[in-house]
């Protein structure tokens, strides 16, 4: 009963929380490059102003997409902190993703069908890590639950340093951060307009954001499995982990493509794939 | 035991009658018709079969087996004859020496077996059963349509529909009868028909392309035909059982040479690499063809032997080269899928890499392994189906089978884009069936308890990460609009009934069994695994709930959110750099001359390109396979 309340409790807070760490970044970001930046609830104001205005569609079938998304992001997060299978919700995320693919082909912009394409690079790119993430978890654990995880105690870290390291890498990609922000980036300086959003507008770039809120959230609750043997620097260790991603935004430039998916895969092999051989071999197969 | 024997011969009547009446308005009736009794015979099988315990039966085999002699010398004289006559040696080659072996065994070891049971029928031959007698007959109705089409658009190729129709009835007859034998002479004795049906129905346009290509599908199958023949001889000689249901029961150690070459055989004909090319190659048949060996025939007898066989190669390293084989075969065909634009050929690298899948499972054999295995063979059965038969039609329509021309299909044809989606949907999305397969796999590997384990986690997990992206441009493809309201295709009217139905009746399918599979599980496939591995086993319950959640969601919020888009948001066009643009990409270029821009999907040719993965392919699995009877006559 308190896990399903702890997931209806995810969907209630999680934009709130997404949208404040979302105005962490930009004031962070801004004082990295000695400018004042926006007031913390900037993202919601954005928000706000996006629904006000009018949404102007290129295809008919881009923003039911987009809602499809949301939804599906929404259901990801509420799956996850309810405690079912990790393995699936993955899949769930997966289905997610493609939406906003499909939305960003739907609008037809060459900007915006060279961003769905990248986009799915950057998904062929960061699914392997994951996948061997959770198998990391269930090798030590025993289980793809939450709440298994959370309740058993066990300092994942410790057994996991790799796997944590090779996750980092593709939580960048994740998170929308250069040197991996090839599909759609907030940086002015972008080659490809806004990417896979170019042909959103109003309505449909403010379901975008949400979703986005949705979506950090879940990833950080990902990253704090790892240090969930002690609550306070499980947390400690999940803000380090956002800002440790900010830092590598503002000191990197971007990757192209090519370079984005080769490095991924040869982390995931190497660290993701070394991880869990060394573990096969010391707990025994 | 007669519906056993009903579906096994009843195809044989319709087929001797399309041959002999070649009249259109008879074939018409007499195929739908046929498929309507092979499905309700099919689904009459899964009733009495629900719930009992496998059941076998002996046959009064003497007057079967001289005929099957007689049909297998007439056969390979036949494929003699036509290996002489194209100058395609090796098939004479083949066929000779799997014809020595079998008389040597004919007239020197037959008269002192004794086979117990012919005839058997379990859970898993139910369940190959309904997925033959379904998903093929539906293909024998498509093909009415398709074939009448195909024929209106070659005029050049001579319409021999009887001849057609013919050879597709004898392949459900003769795919039954393998899934029924627990003799192995019969099985063998089915599986050769089945060879030699795909090698016609590959070589039916004649042209000099479809001629080689059946002959390399010919030459592949023989190799694995005669490792069948060769397992048989073996068993034969030291006096082991010739039983299907003894020889899994049998003591690993004696059994594992004739075992390793019946593996050997369902690798073959299921296209695992080195032996790919052969169902690549018979692409150039026409679609119903295609179909036919992706989804219900050909390549699943190849897996449905290797599942069989699951229990005894189970933790051997037979098995585990087995499955490496599988495994390699799944990750390098799902990086080939990504260079093609060809729609048959990204279908073709799909069906050879979930195969692998499907082979690595059976190389492993454990109980939730089997599960998935025969989950997957179930999904994709129907899944590839429906996209085979969609792909047909549309290529009849757009004059291209080439993804790029896909565009703006949701204009054109509606109805086959959400046809076309809802297979594609199948195939890699959750929750539907092949991710759930997936899921279970990934499960099954955990627990495999050797270094193997690592190993073919890496492999699913890079695999599976590329197949999402096949799969996902291509349906950008089909949503992608290239003008805004282009006008309905006139020649979405003239698809045909019996390709209509057809194909709907996939798509039924393809959501239905999402939704039933807890079922499925539950009275077919749980029984058949309790059966074989003596122990009940519960992969699943704990998550009926949430994948019927998770269903249900993806059916319903897409359906709930398309139609109800709101009529107020305004339409805009495309943005192009400032351009002034109108709607289709159509842009205002310099000197006042207007231009559309065209996109085009990426295909990553340097990353994955075809000619280094099959080389790379090609020689690991052959070096695999060699290792494979290695290990087996040590």
């Amino acid at each position: 009963m308190t896990h399903l309340s702890i997931g209806i409790a995810y969907i209630f807070l999680a934009p709130l929380v997404g949208g404040l760490l979302m105005g962490v970044d930009r004031i962070v970001s801004a004082r990295m490059q000695r400018r004042v930046g926006p007031p913390l609830l900037q993202p919601f104001y954005d928000v706000a102003k996006l629904l006000q205005k009018d949404t102007i569609i290129v295809n008919r079938l881009q923003n039911p997409a987009l809602v499809c998304h949301l939804v599906f992001m929404i259901a990801t997060g509420f799956l996850f902190f309810e405690g079912s299978d990790i393995l699936l919700i993955i899949f769930l995320l997966t289905l997610s993703a493609v939406f906003l693919v499909l939305a960003a082909y739907a609008s037809s912009s060459p900007f915006s069908h060279a961003g769905a394409e990248r986009e799915l690079i950057l998904m062929t790119a960061y699914e392997p890590m994951v996948l061997l993430m959770l198998v990391g978890f269930y090798k030590v654990i025993d289980s793809f639950s939450f709440y298994t995880i959370v309740e058993s105690g066990k300092p994942l870290i410790l057994y996991l340093p790799g796997i944590f390291i090779g996750f980092l890498y593709i939580l960048t990609m994740k998170f929308r951060k250069s040197p991996f922000d090839i599909s759609i980036s907030e940086h002015a300086h972008q080659e490809l307009v806004s990417g896979l959003t170019s042909d959103f507008s109003g309505r449909s770039i403010a379901l975008v954001n949400i979703a986005r809120w949705y979506e950090d959230v879940f990833l950080l609750g990902l990253v704090y499995l790892f240090f969930s043997f002690n609550v306070l620097g499980g947390i400690a260790a999940v803000l380090l982990t956002y800002l440790f991603e900010i830092l590598i935004d503002n000191t990197f430039a971007r990757f192209k493509w090519e370079a984005a998916l080769r490095s991924a895969w040869i982390v995931a092999l190497v660290l993701g794939g070394g991880n869990l051989v060394i573990l096969y071999a010391f707990m025994g197969v | 035991m007669e519906t056993l024997i009903f579906l096994v011969a009843f195809p044989l009547l319709p087929a001797a009658l399309l041959l002999l009446v070649p009249n259109n308005g008879v074939r018409n009736i007499v195929t739908r018709g046929s498929f309507a009794v092979i499905a309700a015979a099919s689904v009459y099988l899964l009733w009495q079969g629900i719930g009992a315990q496998p059941a076998f039966y002996s046959l009064e085999a003497g007057l079967i087996d001289e005929g099957m002699f007689v049909i297998e010398v007439f056969l390979s004289a036949l494929i003699f004859f036509l290996g002489v006559k194209y100058r395609n040696y090796l098939t004479s080659v083949f066929v000779t020496l799997q014809f020595a072996l079998m008389a040597v065994y004919e007239f020197v070891y037959a008269p002192g077996v004794a086979i117990e049971h012919n005839l058997f029928v379990d859970k898993l031959s139910i369940i190959m059963a309904l997925i033959i007698g379904i998903i093929g007959g539906l293909i024998c109705v498509y093909a009415l349509g398709y074939m009448k089409d195909f024929h209106s658009h070659h005029h050049d190729m001579k319409d021999n529909r009887p001849f057609f129709f013919f050879v597709l009835f004898v392949f459900l007859s003769a795919m039954f009868g393998l899934v029924f034998s627990n003799s192995l002479l019969w099985l063998f004795f089915f599986w050769e028909v089945t060879t030699i049906c795909s090698f016609l129905l590959i070589g039916y346009t004649k042209t000099p392309e479809a001629t080689r290509n059946a002959f390399r599908a010919l030459v592949m199958n023989l190799s694995g035909g005669l490792a069948f023949a060769g397992a048989i001889f073996y068993l034969a000689s030291q006096g082991l059982t010739l039983e299907l249901d003894k020889l899994i029961t049998s003591p690993h150690g004696l059994v594992m040479i004739p075992v390793a070459l019946m593996c050997f055989a369902g690798i073959t004909k299921s296209a695992q690499m080195p032996f790919s090319s052969w169902l690549l190659g018979a692409m150039v048949a026409p679609t119903p063809t295609s179909a036919l060996l992706h989804s219900s025939t050909m390549v699943k007898a190849g897996v449905y032997l290797a599942i069989r066989l699951a229990p005894v190669i189970s933790g051997t390293y037979v098995g585990d080269m087995v499955a490496l084989v599988g495994g390699v075969t799944f990750l390098l065909a799902a990086f080939m899928a990504i260079s093609q634009s060809n729609a048959k050929r990204v279908l073709a690298y799909s069906t050879i890499s979930n195969l692998g899948l499907i082979i690595v499972c059976a190389g492993i054999g454990t109980a939730p392994a089997i599960w998935a295995g025969i989950f997957l063979i179930i999904f994709h059965a129907i899944a590839k189906s429906l996209l085979f038969l969609c792909v047909g039609t549309i290529e009849h329509r757009i004059g291209s089978r080439d993804i790029e021309a896909m565009g703006n299909m949701f204009a054109k044809m509606p109805g086959m884009a959400v046809m076309l989606l809802i297979g594609i949907c199948g195939m890699f999305i959750a929750p539907f069936g092949m991710l759930i397969s997936k899921w279970a796999a990934i499960k099954a590997f955990l627990d495999v308890g050797t270094l193997m384990s690592p190993i073919l986690i890496l492999i699913l997990a890079y695999g599976s990460a590329v197949t999402v992206f096949f799969w996902a441009k291509w349906m950008g493809k089909i949503i992608s609009a290239n003008t805004l309201f282009a006008p309905r295709d006139p020649m979405n009217d003239q698809i045909s009934w019996d390709e209509w139905f057809s194909e709907w009746a996939h798509t039924v399918l393809t959501v239905a069994i999402c939704l039933a599979f807890p079922l499925v599980s539950q009275w077919l496939v749980e029984p058949y695994i309790a059966g074989v591995y003596g122990k009940d086993f519960d992969l699943t319950k704990s998550m009926y709930m949430i994948t019927f959640i998770m269903v249900v969601m993806v059916i319903l919020v897409p359906a709930i959110s398309f139609p109800s888009q709101r009529n107020s948001y305004a339409f805009g066009t495309a943005y192009m750099s400032g351009r002034n643009t109108y709607p289709g990409r159509v842009f205002d270029g310099s000197i006042a001359t207007r231009k559309q821009a065209t996109l085009k999907n990426y295909y990553l040719q340097s990353f994955f390109g075809e000619d280094k993965f099959m080389k790379l392919g090609v020689v690991m699995c052959s070096c695999i396979i060699l290792i494979m009877f290695g290990v087996a006559f040590i």
